[in-house]
């Protein structure tokens, strides 16, 4: 059976300089809701204090795993390694039957299933039947209502569909060299469009882009979600596909997509075959911004022409530290249009699955966003997550604001044509 | 807890909502930002009114359990640690800043008030909050007050007590009572204001606290300044105070401290450096250059290889919030830190640096040491691994050499954490006994049944006390626990 590690618990000193960040401690302001009173019930379970009780569970999935914490924490606590091996360790004590791990295990990893539950999805949302059903629902369960209300449209054709596997840059005089691209799983069932800009965006800055057409799953839901062998899985897979397109750079528009294939190395450490590979693999994992603003880009001739924001996708700014980079990227964008937001890198509420699972926890978290981003006064709030996305996009339908959420691979590659035109 | 009479009691006093006992909870608030000691409290209070709380305290003395107050829990002398048969009351939803006063330049503030919030509101109005805590992200102004917290900008500006002109308190007894007010002079009676600061939440309550602000300084600047040996640094600042110059703040950081802070802040510090001195002046502008440039002069006469001047006022603050964040960061190297505040007159800093240097030495222990070079206050941090039991113990025996010698200077075994638990079998040893007689007869008087945070600072009737969480004494003991973990620490 797993176990937390020992030595990950007691790296943390218990000072307490993760309480300020923490956006659960925040609402309830109760330390078991905080990271150091969860690490001391980890302590507690794993030196046979307590079980492993409802009240654990809770605190363990209330969590939001957006790793502010650890972005705080002097002592350099691993609070994301070690609440996802505690969800782990949950996972296997559990006896009983969870829809969660049912639909993470055989639905999200499985490209082929996950597709056609996408296309059922699409027809239901073009029929008709979303409304009549959404009606009903709402009669039943107002919870429920709510969260499937929560999704977004479905992507008329998939990125991965509809782009060839290789693509040669816009100029060929201007080529430097060869990435590729992951399409992930929610950005291309919900925002096929921002892998097309993606591509479009690294085609016009020289590069030559592959995009791995047998490539699946990152798995970062399942790790995050206390499933610990299918990670393992996937990553394999993807080392062997990407490998094989012989990129020298791994460019992910998804910023938890993005956290998760740099610890690949880490997930993959104990393998004999892999461990070695799996490093190699994740050296070579960037994020969209991260890559562009190192290897340089074109600067868009255009700019935004209404107020901006930039919200700091949890996995982003506290996962891969990736915060400078997309940051200046969006103020080359804006120009004075640039303004601050406050709590930025405040978690928005969408975490993973949080919001589905957890809606009403992380419907607070998203009232705060929304306050903040009204603050603003911005009517562009770009950010480099598709669940972040959707989550602020929801909020922003349902309060009626006149704002847009946009990632910024859309908001450079509608630049670069506006400049053109 | 005596008893289901008692805990309905307390969930009449709070409501069902505002008690909790899960042992889930209790685990919770078992420990503060103190290294190794930890005891479960009874039970958890979450109060809303003043009247509460006494009510608590008239329950408390009726019924015999004890109460300890807490903020954030991140003291370092574990003042909030419960002691056994206890309720913590939990004061951190008390975060209203009540008024800011611009005419008298006076704030009323909350005790769940966090620093760090407030010096930022007040500074958005040109005012200013000196007392700069390194935990000013996250402590409250109750532990503040009750610790009379120092920090960071000490030398220059003093320290909490400096800037507390009044409060609402709950005595141990129940009653409420006032004192103080907007009123820079005050000598109305004896100043049992500055009796109640610093007392570590054994003689009240703080329900309500009065501040004094001054305007903010109209500009700042920030130099580094590298040395390859402890030594020139130590030098350097009885240089800087023998030249007449007084800086907001003059910090010490030795390498460990250098090297763990660089490795979470990412600065740029050069890590193989000896000694680093962080040195900030401020006040009006002129003002400011001649005493920067001053200090740079006095900085290399004294032997640093290299002065730095901070770029501007966002490096300037990135500096400051590593420097703050060194105590944690240095768990970076070995996970447990027994942090300790030894202060000495500012003319010994050398000698003790060195004394702390040799008995890491002559222990075989690793001690990180940093601190606020200027007021004289170090923080030799011994850095070891809760579950190594034989180091733990070597590391106590030097800090009883530390301390001593702290003493010995002339100086204290504790500048600004307060004695709480981890210093108090020094405090009763090596200070003057009619002074902890009159402690004694103090809280005897104010709190006879011994009910309020009883065990801090003195002993005083062992009694009521209960079973203590474990102290430096009981180490020896505590660790060969440590194969049954369930029973000695959670």
């Amino acid at each position: 059976m797993a176990a937390i590690s020992d030595d990950l618990i007691t790296q943390c000193m218990h000072c307490g300089l993760c309480l300020p960040v923490c956006p659960t401690y925040a609402l309830t302001g109760l330390e078991r809701s905080s990271p150091r009173g969860r690490i001391r019930l980890m302590k507690s379970v794993m030196n046979g204090t307590i079980p492993i009780s409802h009240t654990f569970v809770d605190e363990m999935n209330f969590c939001l795993d957006c790793q502010a914490c650890e972005t705080a924490c002097p002592a350099g606590v691993k609070y994301g390694e070690l609440v996802e091996s505690a969800r782990v360790f949950i996972e296997e004590d559990r006896k009983s039957f969870s829809l969660k791990t049912f639909i993470l295990k055989n639905i999200v990893v499985k490209k082929r299933v996950l597709c056609f539950a996408a296309a059922t999805l699409k027809f239901y949302q073009k029929s008709g039947m979303e409304k009549a059903a959404l009606g009903l629902l709402r009669l039943f369960s107002r919870g429920l209502y709510n969260r499937v209300k929560l999704l977004p449209r479905i992507s008329n054709e998939f990125a991965l569909d509809a782009l060839p596997e290789i693509m040669e840059p816009t100029h060929p005089a201007e080529a430097r060299g060869t990435v590729a691209v992951l399409t992930g799983c929610v950005m291309d069932v919900f925002y096929a469009d921002i892998n097309k800009d993606t591509v479009d965006v690294l085609l016009e800055n020289g590069w030559r882009v592959v995009v791995p057409q047998d490539q699946v799953c990152c798995g970062s839901l399942n790790a995050h979600n206390g499933d610990g062998d299918s990670p393992k899985f996937l990553a394999k897979k993807n080392i062997e596909v990407f490998e094989k397109s012989g990129a020298e750079y791994y460019v992910i528009n998804s910023a938890g997509c993005g956290a998760f294939m740099k610890q690949y190395g880490e997930v993959l450490t104990d393998d004999p075959d892999f461990a070695e590979r799996a490093k190699r693999f994740s050296s070579k994992v960037k994020d969209f911004s991260e890559f562009l603003f190192q290897t340089g880009y074109k600067k868009p001739s255009a700019k935004i022409e209404n107020a901006t924001v930039y919200h700091e996708a949890c996995h982003l700014v506290h996962a891969q530290k990736v915060s400078a980079e997309p940051r200046a990227i969006v103020k080359e964008m804006a120009g004075d249009n640039f303004c601050e937001l406050n709590e930025a890198t405040w978690c928005c509420g969408s975490a993973g699955i949080y919001n589905v699972v957890r809606y009403d926890d992380a419907s607070k978290l998203l009232d705060r966003k929304l306050e903040n981003i009204k603050a603003s006064g911005a009517r562009t709030i770009i950010t480099g997550n598709p669940g972040c996305m959707a989550q602020i996009m929801s909020g922003i339908k349902s309060e009626k604001m006149d704002a847009e959420v946009v990632h910024p691979a859309t908001v450079l590659n509608r630049l670069y044509k506006m400049g053109k035109a | 807890m005596t008893g289901g009479n008692v805990k309905k009691k307390l969930k009449e006093i709070f409501g069902t909502k505002n008690f909790l006992d899960s042992t889930e909870d209790r685990i919770a608030y078992s420990y503060d930002g103190t290294p190794i000691f930890s005891a479960l409290p009874d039970a958890i209070v979450i109060p809303s009114s003043v009247e509460q709380i006494s009510e608590l305290m008239i329950t408390a003395n009726k019924e015999k359990f004890n109460v300890v107050p807490r903020g954030s829990g991140s003291g370092l002398s574990g003042g909030s640690i419960p002691s056994e048969n206890s309720v913590v009351l939990l004061m951190n939803r008390w975060d209203k800043v009540i008024e800011l006063d611009k005419n008298n330049l006076t704030a009323w503030v909350e005790p769940g008030v966090i620093t760090g919030k407030f010096q930022s509101l007040v500074e958005s109005q040109g005012l200013f909050y000196p007392p700069d805590p390194g935990s000013s992200q996250i402590c409250t102004f109750g532990g503040n007050v009750a610790e009379n917290a120092g920090g960071l900008r000490g030398l220059k500006y003093g320290v909490t007590k400096n800037y507390v002109l009044g409060f609402e308190v709950v005595l141990p007894n129940g009653e409420v009572m006032h004192i103080g007010g907007k009123n820079m002079k005050d000598v109305a009676g004896y100043n049992l204001k500055d009796v109640l600061i610093g007392s570590e939440g054994t003689l009240g309550i703080f329900t309500k606290i009065l501040l004094k602000l001054i305007p903010m300084p109209s500009a700042s600047k920030t130099l580094l300044g590298f040395y390859d040996s402890i030594s020139g640094a130590a030098e350097t600042v009885s240089a800087i105070t023998a030249a007449r110059i007084m800086p907001a703040m003059l910090e010490f950081l030795d390498n460990p401290t250098i090297r763990a802070v660089e490795a979470f802040a990412h600065l740029g510090l050069d890590t193989n450096t000896g000694a680093l001195l962080l040195i900030e002046v401020d006040g009006p502008r002129a003002a400011v250059e001649e005493d920067a440039a001053a200090i740079e002069m006095i900085c290399k006469k004294s032997g640093a290889k290299s002065v730095r001047i901070a770029r501007d006022e966002s490096e300037g603050m990135r500096l400051k919030a590593a420097r703050k964040s060194a105590f944690a960061a240095l768990a970076r190297i070995r996970p447990t830190t027994i942090l300790e505040d030894t202060t000495v007159p500012r003319s010994e800093l050398p000698t003790m640096v060195d004394f702390i240097t040799q008995t890491a030495k002559r222990h075989d222990i690793q001690i990180g040491t940093f601190g606020h070079a200027g007021d004289g206050n170090l923080h030799p941090t011994g850095l070891t691994d809760e579950r190594d039991h034989a180091e733990i113990k070597r590391t106590g025996e030097a800090f009883d050499e530390i301390f001593r010698k702290a003493v010995d200077l002339g100086g204290t075994i504790t500048g600004e954490h307060g004695v709480g638990l981890s210093k108090k079998k020094f405090f009763e040893e090596l200070y003057d006994s009619p002074f902890i007689k009159l402690m004694k007869t103090t809280k005897e008087m104010l709190d006879p049944n011994c009910v309020l945070n009883p065990g801090k600072i003195i002993s005083v009737s062992p009694r009521c006390e209960g079973a203590l969480p474990k102290s430096r004494e009981q180490i020896e003991k505590f660790t060969s626990k440590m194969d049954n973990p369930t029973e000695a620490y959670f």
